[in-house]
């Protein structure tokens, strides 16, 4: 009897382990085959022609993504911009001021934001914020700017949630010091809690860049996806993913490998700014 | 010239919850005119029938079964994956190197973005094991989608459950295994059905892994193997190539609505929780 029920924990761990484990094994093999496919043709071309290359001509034997890659980096950072202030003044607004009641409402609201489907912020991008950019601003609307305001309010969800965490997890006994000195709450907040929540709010932008940068169907609605480098906030551009997503049903032969090198480049800025958000920062807030 | 700290703390205050009711409005904004646009054409007969004429009349019935089927599907595989790892992480070991390597794994494939995971799934099932594009190719590569939301709030919900049960469960001389199933899992199913509910929300919502995998068909899939639509990627075509933009604000509609739905389903069983054990 106890023999029994010891060869059925056994079993259950060995299958409990087996599961861990799959988390491990998709990894690898989401890497694997994303490197197998991507890197032959950094072998063939050239990484330098790769990603300091200029001209995407797939079909013609030129892969270079650089214009593609400062594009990424450029909504990212437009995104950034726009979604950090908006998103640490609400995680601010939820943590140091609103009431109960009020964040009972506020924050599962502020979190719907995220469930809205990434085509539904593009399309009403394409027929909100572009017509306004064309016809205040010029251009033809599909550009820099229109692609950044979107991604803002994309990744406010994510901004929110992990800097209200941090805020959160400052202890009372801060706040009530610097009250007690005769700090007004915006004193203590700017001076006090702010400060000691640094590191989470800087993690929480990081994965808020990791969220824009890896975003795809807004932004193929809205960028105008030109193969260039824009000169201005408000020219098209097109981001590694939307050279991915916009190529790959009809890409055969060398024309697919180069957007799997596409693949390749943006999974490891990805792993970096991830492993930046989650192991380069987040240590420090753990005292 | 120095302010004085009082006005500063008070502009700070209206600052501050003008921006919070600034972003609550943005959503109220999106849902509005997503209603006043897509609800004129929204009825009984365009939830029941098909789409014809590649979604230029019709409804969007093969659209509602097909993203039915994806999130069915991929929970389905993804549960007991997602709750199995979160019952070894928080039952059956301690912290140490191998966890702390799953949990790289887990944090890993959380950042990763949905465009790569199309491009997996399309060079690893549509191609290399030829399942082409089909239900069976977007249903394995969303379970690994999802896999990490699963494990996250499977494994929060088994740590808030409180000690004192598994003691007393122990006392009573319950194997571990015994022991989670009986006392743990029970306890701590509210917390994972939130995570199971924000996960059928996320498979809904996701247009790019699922058109490189399950492909874009719009024919109500039969089999694992056929291909098939779900709403976000009928609703992108539909607004992508320009075929009909009121069908496509009425596939809004009952897409957001769907997944609205189904979150704040997956936040009231959160809060019923969190009020629980505190």
């Amino acid at each position: 009897m106890i023999k029994k029920s010891f060869t059925k924990e056994n079993f259950v761990k060995w299958v409990l382990t087996a599961f861990a484990l799959s988390s491990l094994l998709f990894l690898f093999l989401i890497f694997a085959f994303i490197l197998f496919e991507g890197l032959p043709l950094f072998l063939k071309i050239g990484l330098s022609k790769i990603i300091a290359g200029f001209k995407w001509a797939p079909t013609k034997g030129s892969f270079g993504i650089f214009p593609m890659i400062v594009s990424s980096f450029l909504v990212t950072f437009g995104a950034l911009i726009i979604g950090a202030p908006m998103g640490l003044s609400c995680a601010i607004y939820l943590s140091e001021y609103s009431g109960k009641r009020m964040k009972m409402f506020l924050k599962p609201a502020l979190e719907l934001l995220a469930g809205i489907p990434s085509v539904v912020y593009g399309f009403l991008g394409v027929i909100y914020i572009v017509p306004l950019v064309r016809n205040y601003l010029g251009g033809s609307g599909f550009s820099l700017l229109s692609t950044s305001i979107i991604l803002g309010v994309m990744i406010l969800p994510t901004i929110i949630s992990i800097s209200f965490d941090a805020l959160t997890s400052v202890p009372r006994t801060y706040r009530e010091g610097s009250f007690a000195m005769g700090a007004t709450k915006w004193q203590t907040i700017y001076r006090v809690v702010i400060p000691s929540a640094k590191s989470g709010i800087l993690a929480s932008f990081i994965l808020g860049m990791g969220r824009a940068i890896g975003e795809t169907m807004a932004v193929i609605m809205i960028a105008g996806n030109a193969l260039r480098i824009p000169v201005s906030i408000l020219d098209p551009l097109r981001t590694l993913t939307g050279n991915i997503a916009l190529e790959l049903a009809y890409a055969t032969g060398d024309h697919r490998l180069g957007l799997f090198s596409t693949g390749v480049v943006l999974l490891v800025i990805i792993m970096i700014l991830n492993y930046i958000a989650n192991f380069g920062i987040k240590r420090k807030v753990i005292k | 010239m120095r302010i004085n700290p009082r006005i500063v703390d008070a502009a700070a205050k209206v600052g501050l919850s003008g921006q919070a009711f600034f972003t609550v409005g943005i959503l109220i904004v999106i849902v509005a005119i997503i209603c006043v646009k897509g609800l004129p054409y929204v009825n009984m007969e365009f939830i029941v029938s098909s789409p014809e004429d590649m979604g230029r009349h019709g409804g969007i019935f093969s659209a509602i079964i097909g993203t039915g089927l994806l999130a069915f599907l991929s929970i389905l595989f993804a549960t007991p994956l997602g709750v199995g790892t979160a019952i070894f992480l928080t039952e059956y070991t301690k912290e140490s190197a191998f966890t702390k390597m799953i949990r790289f794994g887990v944090e890993s494939l959380a950042g990763i973005p949905s465009i790569l995971y199309g491009l997996f799934g399309f060079i690893f099932f549509v191609i290399k094991l030829g399942m082409g594009w089909s239900l069976l190719a977007g249903v394995l590569t969303m379970t690994i989608m999802i896999l990490p939301t699963i494990i996250r709030t499977s494994e929060e919900a088994i740590k808030s459950v409180p000690r004192n049960l598994r003691i007393v469960s122990y006392s009573l001389s319950a194997t571990k295994w015994e022991t989670v199933t009986k006392v743990v899992l029970p306890a701590a199913a509210p917390g994972i059905l939130t995570g199971i509910m924000l996960s059928v929300g996320r498979a809904v919502g996701e247009t790019a892994a699922v058109i490189f995998t399950m492909g874009s068909s719009l024919r109500l899939p039969t089999s694992l193997m056929d291909s098939g639509r779900t709403m976000a990627v009928h609703f992108y075509i539909l607004a992508r190539e320009g075929i009909s933009m009121e069908k496509a604000y009425a596939t809004a509609l009952v897409l957001v609505f769907s997944i609205l739905f189904i979150n704040v389903i997956a936040y009231y069983i959160m809060n019923k929780v969190t009020s629980r054990y505190s």
